[in-house]
């Protein structure tokens, strides 16, 4: 489920960390991200030196079978010519030539399939290794690290760049060592028997070998480009099917095919480049090869014709010939791999390599599950070091069973506030306890046990209702379930639906409205029993009335906990025992709700604009706001 | 349901996949209806096939010329060597040549068709009826016009290269044939078991690919909902049950891919010594023949040449079955929503709306999603010019389907719905859209600059978007913004609040300058600033317009000139707020209560619910 979340509303201007997209590859990071690849397959010597192996032992039955062949020629030939010796003995020899044919082939599809299979399952063994390690970096790197980058840009990185890190192990490395292994072997082959002939045969594989190797690089290029021609093009038509009633109302119709001509001419254009460089490149190679066959068959045809060579000698050159063609086609595979693998890697070890900068102190005991005290002590905070301050000099204290409001204009620093509490950011100047314990130096799971921290907007997975109430306790038993729907006035919506509360939501399954959809996260938030409980403007999409139901509920519930309360609908929080009013990070008031109105200030007057705006009363329910996400 | 009870497992999963058949069968309607799109390039297309021809012809006389040559060598025909040379080089020259024009044409042609059948896909989704829309779910119909289309690509990529392949299979079977008659049937029957192999072969890869292909999609779906919620799984403490579920899923993969990976494997050996068993028998065969004297050693070397050729064609041609199959299941669902019949079309002499009076009129009109639970039972209203109705009632009343009727959005079952005095059946659909604006109870912003929000399909020029931003009391916080007007939004305007959000599609209406305007009014929790803005920027909006509002503030109510409050489908009363207060009915009850608590709707994503929840 794409929803929305808040990325720390004003951590947007914050990001001054610069994650790179992939747009070009970067020649000179080339062997350094490379090497790191081959250094993830060495983890695994055992089975890299075997399918190294039967590569080896692949090439060298490879290069026997031109030498049969010729050698096969020859007898035939050479027993015409000296027509009369023993036919049987040249029958046998021809049977045995057979037989050894039978065996090469067959010991080089063997022992090709080997180093195909075992190649590939290192490379699926790197791939595992570097899922799992991106999979747990992610849960680790804080939310400063998800508010900086896109999701999109993430699951991109897990999945594409991903493969084609892995891929080069098997599609470049592997490929690179077997062209390698062929190329010297028969070179030498060739080059020991007649060197001139094997100077002329071998002369195509420099050109064609540059033509290729440019080629996968400049694919890989223009293949990036591409890439973002398409993107371009998907969000135009993905925009355009969302939108689609905006669309409609505005008789778009025109405009949209228009502005998706635009994105598809250019992508096509760049796709015929692509066809064009290919063809140019291949067609290099097939005239190159052809050029070196025909001078072999000159050479060696006119050296055959005056007796100076066997035509078995010249069989087993055309032999060699074709046995070098394919490898040397896949020169450009093995280019645009390692490109790939350059950008792709590069993506990757990115994020494999930063430090999580909220982690536990070395040591760091768990917080002991005491009264749940919850202190602000002097607390400042920005998102970014030496950024715009968003918090500062905040100090408050809230013991069990009280109840602290916050209010404040958007921007003034109120989520933020809410999200130091389980340290999803660090705060950058004093404090924030729970019982006296400064919370920096307990454990981050025992921390965020303790505090529940119910969010704006509701985060709903794509499974069933159960599931997601049971998100943070998925061994709770059904009661306790069916216990926190009741106090967030959901049960009895779940108990009419069929399925109850194995009722799918999301994509495949019911839509629930954004009321709904809070008060889900209510009771999620209800069913680990945390010590301290903090919603923040978790209540804003629900009705007047149910909401008032659910905060009578909740402070039942939770009648022992210390609750902080953040809202912009003063009606939520009007009845904590102290409520603070915030501008631009600063308290800017504080005092119950008596108080602040005979002060007559800023609470006041947000009080007096509520009630005449009348923005608190509406004639209907809970409106839904996001459909199906 | 509400008994203890222990639970043995967690309720916990992660990620969920699901995935279209991949494979489908050759259907000729289908088949018939791609060449459909080859129709307008046909030129090109024969022209790419001629090329293809004669590159196979080029590619299959190279080894018999090669043959040739040495023969000549053999018999010391120095002069004859020469001639088959230079015809050696002719024949290579001429398959790089042709190869390039086949494969250059073919490749454009390709790229090109694809184009157009995803423009005619998209077009289309411009036309289908809302209903069609609502039913869809954006990501499956992207699906459709990227990974179908690409499968069909992959499929027009590789169809002219597939004649090649056949015609080079042909032309080597009869060269050998020709060559000498005996060797050529002996050779061939490894043909015929290797066709048999890979026949045996295909449907166990097939099974073995799709199984990798779903573990990787369930893997990377895991990936994705953990990503897409990772504030959720940290909040929760959800990590470590999360990773040991990706971890199964990572690893089920990881099996599953080396299964594949042996699948393509197994046929390397099976290729290879079957083409050492057609050497051997030219060795054993040939080569007594050659001792005999009743066959040239040039032959016996022209065999062993083709031998290896032959299975590279073949190979590509049953790679091109599969990929055909799969173009095949593509086409099918490419096909299907090309095919979704456009319901709400123009008429053929429909009518442009010019200096009609502004009126909305509904006589009699009956309306349900589905015709057999009807929403809205005879409704009759009368909008007058200039005039700002309220619509007023619970969930599920009947309000959005009211508005979206009058946009023709959907097509009434019963009555009629009148716009200017005409039917809007009658009316032409790009008529209809500048008469009547619309602003959504959620205001979708498109990837852009503010600027090109504001202005969308209209020629408006900068100053007429600041003029109309100002009205609606835009322009001071776009002025704040870092590059004021040009601006870029982000994710649908992510970046902004969502009361801003609002504003600018309050602009958006203004600058298009309708003379009816539509209004859902939003809901959503729009912070005490920026709701000022919001009702100032409405009466700005209203201001000489034939307005219908589906409203939520009661001060918008109060403004109105008419308060028309349904209930089930039904109008329940109207008329001014005054005159509802006196009589005492629903809307004095809602209003005195000043809230109203009506039953939760579930909005089910395939049903009938109000459709302004879909975005």
């Amino acid at each position: 489920m794409s929803n929305s979340h808040p990325t720390g509303r004003g951590a947007a201007s914050a990001g001054s960390m610069e994650f790179s997209t992939e747009s070009k590859v970067d020649a000179k990071a080339m062997p350094r991200v490379l090497q790191r690849i081959i250094g993830r397959a060495l983890r695994y010597p055992g089975l890299l030196a075997f399918a190294i192996l039967c590569t080896l032992g692949s090439s060298l039955a490879s290069l026997a079978l031109p030498r049969l062949f010729g050698r096969a020629v020859d007898q035939a030939h050479h027993l015409l010519m000296n027509a009369g010796t023993a036919p049987d003995a040249a029958r046998k020899a021809l049977w045995i030539s057979a037989g050894l044919i039978i065996a090469a082939t067959m010991l080089r599809g063997l022992l090709t399939m080997l180093s195909g299979y075992y190649g590939e399952f290192v490379s699926q063994k790197v791939g595992l290794d570097l899922r799992v390690e991106f999979f747990r970096q992610l849960q680790r790197l804080p939310f400063g690290f998800h508010d900086r980058i896109h999701s999109g840009d993430l699951i991109t990185r897990g999945m594409l760049d991903l493969e084609g890190a892995r891929m080069f192990v098997q599609g470049g490395m592997m490929m690179v060592l077997s062209l390698a292994l062929l190329l010297v072997f028969a070179g030498w082959q060739m080059l020991r028997t007649d060197m001139t002939m094997g100077l002329i045969g071998l002369a195509f594989v420099p050109v064609a070998a540059g033509a290729l190797g440019r080629m996968g690089f400049l694919l890989r290029v223009t293949w990036l480009k591409f890439q973002e021609l398409m993107a371009i093009l998907t969000l135009t038509m993905e925009e355009n099917l969302q939108g689609i009633r905006v669309v409609r109302a505005f008789a778009g119709k025109t405009f949209e095919l228009m502005k998706f001509d635009r994105a598809s001419i250019d992508a096509l254009l760049y796709s015929f480049n692509r066809i064009t460089l290919r063809l140019r490149a291949v067609a290099i190679m097939q005239v190159s090869f052809n050029a070196s066959m025909a001078g072999i068959i000159w050479y060696g045809g006119h050296k055959v014709a005056s007796g100076t060579m066997t035509v078995g000698t010249l069989t087993s050159y055309l032999g060699y010939m074709s046995l070098l063609q394919g490898p040397v086609r896949q020169i450009a595979m093995i280019f645009n791999s390692a490109a790939r693998a350059t950008s792709s890697g590069g993506r990757l070890f990115e994020i494999l390599d930063l430090v999580p900068e909220i982690t536990d102190r070395p040591g760091a005991p768990p917080l002991k599950p005491g009264v749940g005290v919850l202190a602000f002590e002097h607390v400042d905070f920005g998102y970014a070091p030496g950024g715009k301050t968003i918090l500062s000099d905040i100090s408050f204290e809230v013991r069990p069973g009280r109840t602290l409001g916050i209010v404040g204009p958007p921007g003034s620093g109120k989520s933020t506030l809410a999200n130091l509490i389980p340290r999803f950011y660090d705060v950058t100047g004093g404090k924030i306890t729970i019982d006296g314990v400064n919370i920096r130096h307990v454990t981050l799971a025992s921390l965020r046990e303790f505090v529940g921290l119910v969010q704006q907007e509701a985060f709903l997975f794509d499974s069933s209702i159960g599931h997601n109430i049971a998100y943070a306790d998925p061994w709770a038993e059904e009661d306790r379930i069916v216990e926190a729907a009741r106090v967030a006035h959901i049960h009895d919506h779940v108990a009419g639906l069929p399925e109850t509360y194995e009722t799918r939501i999301g994509e495949r399954g019911v839509a629930l409205s954004g009321g709904q959809r809070q008060r889900m996260s209510i009771a999620r938030g209800v069913v680990p029993g945390p010590g301290i409980m903090v919603f923040d403007d978790s209540t804003a999409a629900i009705d007047a009335v149910t909401e008032r139901r659910v905060r009578d509920a909740l402070s039942r519930a939770t009648a022992t906990k210390a609750t902080l309360i953040i809202a912009h609908r003063l009606s939520s929080l009007m009845h904590a025992d102290e409520i603070i009013v915030l501008d631009e990070g600063r308290i800017v008031e504080r005092g119950d709700h008596a108080s602040l109105l005979a002060k007559g200030g800023v609470y006041a007057d947000l009080y007096e604009l509520q009630s005449r705006s009348d923005t608190t009363a509406t004639l209907d329910d809970d409106a839904p706001t996001e459909g199906p996400a | 349901m509400t008994q203890a009870q222990k639970r043995k497992s967690p309720r916990a999963s992660l990620g969920s996949s699901e995935g279209d058949d991949i494979f489908g069968t050759f259907d000729v309607a289908i088949a018939r209806r791609f060449l459909g799109y080859l129709e307008p390039h046909r030129k090109t297309l024969l022209a790419a096939q001629a090329a293809v021809l004669i590159s196979a012809g080029c590619q299959v006389l190279i080894p018999k010329l090669t043959g040739d040559a040495v023969r000549h060598a053999v018999n010391h025909q120095i002069g004859a060597l020469d001639q088959t040379l230079m015809a050696f080089g002719l024949a290579a020259g001429a398959y790089a040549l042709f190869f390039f024009i086949g494969e250059f044409l073919s490749s454009r042609l390709a790229q090109q068709v694809i184009f157009d059948i995803r423009r005619a896909m998209f077009s289309h989704f411009q036309d289908v009826s809302l209903s069609f829309m609502d039913k869809t779910h954006v990501g499956r119909i992207m699906a459709r016009l990227q990974g179908d289309v690409n499968a069909l690509q992959e499929f027009l990529d590789t169809m002219n290269g597939a004649v090649g392949d056949a015609v080079t299979l042909i032309g080597i079977t009869v060269v050998l044939l020709s060559t000498d008659l005996k060797l050529g049937l002996l050779t061939l029957t490894v043909l015929p078991a290797l066709i048999a192999v890979r026949a045996v072969w295909l449907p166990y890869s097939k099974r073995s690919f799709r199984q990798a292909r779903d573990a990787s999609s369930s893997t990377n779906s895991a990936l994705a909902e953990n990503i897409n919620g990772i504030r959720t799984v940290q909040e929760t403490r959800r990590e470590a049950m999360n990773f040991d579920l990706y971890k199964v899923k990572a690893e089920e993969n990881f099996r599953a891919q080396n299964a594949a990976s042996w699948m393509t494997q197994i046929m390397v050996p099976t290729v290879d010594i079957l083409t050492g068993l057609a050497i051997a028998v030219v060795v054993v065969v040939g080569g007594q023949a050659v001792l005999g004297g009743t066959m040239d050693v040039g032959v016996m070397v022209t065999f062993i040449l083709y031998v290896q050729r032959f299975f590279e064609p073949v190979r590509l041609l049953s790679m091109q079955y599969t990929i055909m199959q799969r173009a095949m299941a593509a086409g099918h669902r490419i096909f299907e929503v090309i095919d979704v019949p456009v319901t709400i079309a123009d008429k053929p002499d429909a009518i442009v709306l010019k200096d009609a009076p502004a009126t909305v009129e509904f006589r009699n009109v009956t309306f349900g999603y589905d015709p057999a639970r009807p929403i809205l039972h005879d409704i009759n209203l009368i909008v007058r010019p200039k005039e700002v109705v309220a619509l007023v009632g619970p969930t599920g009343s009947g309000k959005t389907s009211i508005i979206a009727l009058t946009h023709r959005f959907y097509e009434v079952d019963k009555g009629q719905v009148l716009v200017g005095g005409h039917d809007v059946r009658d009316i032409s659909l790009d008529s209809l859209g500048k008469t009547i604006g619309m602003v959504l109870q959620e205001p979708f912003l498109f990837t852009g600059t503010i600027e090109q929000n504001i202005r969308y399909n209209t020629d408006a020029t900068r100053d007429r978007i600041i003029e109309a931003a100002k009205a609606v009391s835009a322009h001071d916080f776009i002025m704040r913004l870092p590059e004021g007007y040009d601006t870029p939004l982000g994710q649908r305007g992510r970046n902004i609040s969502m009361g801003q959000r609002q504003l600018i599609s309050f602009a958006r209406a203004l600058v298009a300058d309708p003379q009816i305007l539509i209004l859902d009014e939003a809901t959503a929790n729009i912070d005490s600033f920026t709701e000022m803005a919001i009702q100032k920027a409405l009466k700005v909006l209203f201001a000489g317009r034939t307005c219908m509002v589906i409203a939520h503030r009661l001060a918008t109510i109060r403004d109105a000139d008419r308060i028309v409050v349904l209930q089930q489908g039904r109008i329940l009363e109207q008329g001014s707020h005054d005159v509802l207060m006196q009589t005492g009915g629903l809307y004095s009850h809602l209003y005195t209560s000043a809230h109203a608590s009506f039953d939760d709707q579930v909005v089910a994503v395939t049903g009938d619910a109000e459709f302004a929840t879909r975005t």
